[in-house]
């Protein structure tokens, strides 16, 4: 008895409308976003993840405006990340109802804005996303790299390291996503899941790549990561949140059912 | 037509709590607000809050809402949300030391700190969703005991006088997390965001008679 792990369906959305691709390419249609959020809601989902991966303002118009609406009927948390760049930005989004904002490309190009936010909004609210990639030959001591603009630019920066200075700066919250594993369904990579997770004291998010269920449930187990998160096994409907907390449950995970 | 009057000392988010309300009783209108003579008329209040103590109270002084907490206390029912509940408590340890309202007798301290959450290596903030053990209160009506409300706090509430103590959870030690007195309730969790089982406490609060 005590604290459940959490399963989050991420959505990530392009004007208006949830999609879902391969590595950031090769994109499928999956429906209205707050049809879609409510569908989770309604099925148990811990959390909710809502991505933006336009970068117009238009597309930023119409983001507000689907989380505002999504806030009046979805009642979990939710978090909105894509473009997150400025105090303004933030500001707007816990306005239009979300709880919580994912920061990526933003902190690495200036840390020091997730001091900044984090200290005026809470750490609470702060997510800080990290795009890692393994950068080690096999055989080689593993070493993650972190990358940009969608997993196309490299930083140089090492993503361990990157993670523990993330969460001295103030976030809250850990969400990894494994560049190599996104969108091609063979399971997280539970080695940077799980160094990093061992390196932090914030609760970490699992995510890319998981195409059944025991990907969720190894995210937890062998990754330690305190919540996964999942797209497209979702919005696809090869399984349902309930049938994959059920599962989770079955295999000695504490979930809320 | 009934109201409630969110107090909006400019941490956080109001809007979910607002929409949340709205939703579970459409019949009640939703002021958010810092105005006195607004909060004087309505016929509920819910102190929210979410951030860093030592704001929260710098704001909260600044925009005269612990005069405005003192006034409405014991006149009409009370709910506390979250660093609004930690905010009624007498100190927190958070930011170096902050005194607060003394509403209730307790302090807040940081689980970072104590030695069973060190030892099971329990990730700090407590974020996600924890089981809720009830004490009897109206509040809990139609909630199922134990059930799961959604959490997110590195700061949590202990006071001594445990009769006030309306509910309780575990996360490397036992903690506080409703108290009660009277017409006055405090939670450390989030209702707005426990789908069915905070929606069905926020209807509770909006028909609570504060006895």
């Amino acid at each position: 008895m005590g604290l459940a792990k959490r399963i989050i369906p991420c959505l990530d959305v392009n004007n208006g409308r949830v999609v879902k691709g391969v590595q950031f390419v090769d994109i499928r249609d999956a429906g209205d976003p707050v049809e879609v959020a409510k569908r989770y809601n309604e099925q148990g989902a811990d959390e909710i993840t809502f991505l933006d991966i336009g970068a117009t303002h238009e597309n930023r118009d119409t983001m507000v405006h689907t989380v505002e609406k999504m806030a009046s009927e979805v009642f979990i948390p939710l978090t909105v990340g894509g473009g997150i760049r400025t105090c303004e930005d933030i500001r707007r989004m816990l306005n239009a109802g979300a709880d919580k904002v994912g920061i990526n490309s933003a902190a690495v190009f200036n840390p020091d804005f997730v001091q900044q936010a984090a200290g005026r909004f809470g750490a609470q609210c702060i997510v800080v996303a990290i795009d890692a990639k393994q950068v080690s030959s096999p055989g080689e001591t593993p070493r993650w790299e972190i990358f940009t603009h969608g997993g196309r630019k490299p930083t140089g920066i090492d993503a361990v390291e990157w993670a523990i200075k993330m969460v001295d700066y103030g976030a809250g919250e850990i969400l990894l996503t494994s560049m190599d594993q996104d969108g091609v369904k063979n399971g997280y990579d539970l080695g940077v899941t799980r160094t990093i997770s061992d390196a932090v004291s914030v609760p970490v998010i699992a995510s890319g790549g998981v195409g059944n269920l025991d990907h969720l449930v190894d995210g937890v187990t062998k990754g330690k990561a305190d919540a996964v998160l999942a797209a497209s096994i979702f919005h696809f409907n090869e399984y349902s949140i309930p049938e994959a907390k059920q599962y989770m449950a079955s295999k000695g995970i504490e979930m809320r059912l | 037509m009934k109201s409630i009057a969110v107090i909006d000392y400019g941490m956080g988010n109001l809007h979910s709590v607002a929409k949340a309300l709205e939703h579970v009783c459409p019949d009640t209108r939703v002021y958010v607000t810092n105005d006195a003579a607004k909060i004087e008329a309505s016929d509920r209040v819910l102190l929210p809050g979410v951030g860093a103590i030592r704001d929260c109270m710098a704001e909260i002084k600044r925009l005269g809402v612990d005069q405005i907490v003192a006034d409405q206390m014991g006149k009409k029912p009370m709910l506390g949300i979250c660093v609004g509940m930690q905010a009624l408590m007498q100190h927190s340890s958070e930011n170096g030391g902050v005194e607060c309202l003394g509403q209730l007798p307790g302090e807040v301290a940081f689980f970072g700190d104590q030695p069973t959450v060190k030892a099971a290596h329990l990730k700090v903030p407590h974020m996600g969703w924890n089981q809720v053990k009830q004490q009897p209160h109206s509040l809990w009506n139609g909630i199922e005991d134990n059930s799961r409300f959604y959490f997110v706090h590195s700061y949590y509430v202990r006071t001594n006088q445990r009769d006030l103590v309306a509910a309780t959870c575990n996360y490397g030690l036992d903690f506080d997390v409703a108290l009660a007195r009277e017409n006055l309730f405090a939670v450390q969790f989030h209702p707005e965001k426990s789908h069915s089982a905070g929606l069905q406490l926020l209807q509770n609060f909006l028909q609570w008679d504060g006895s």
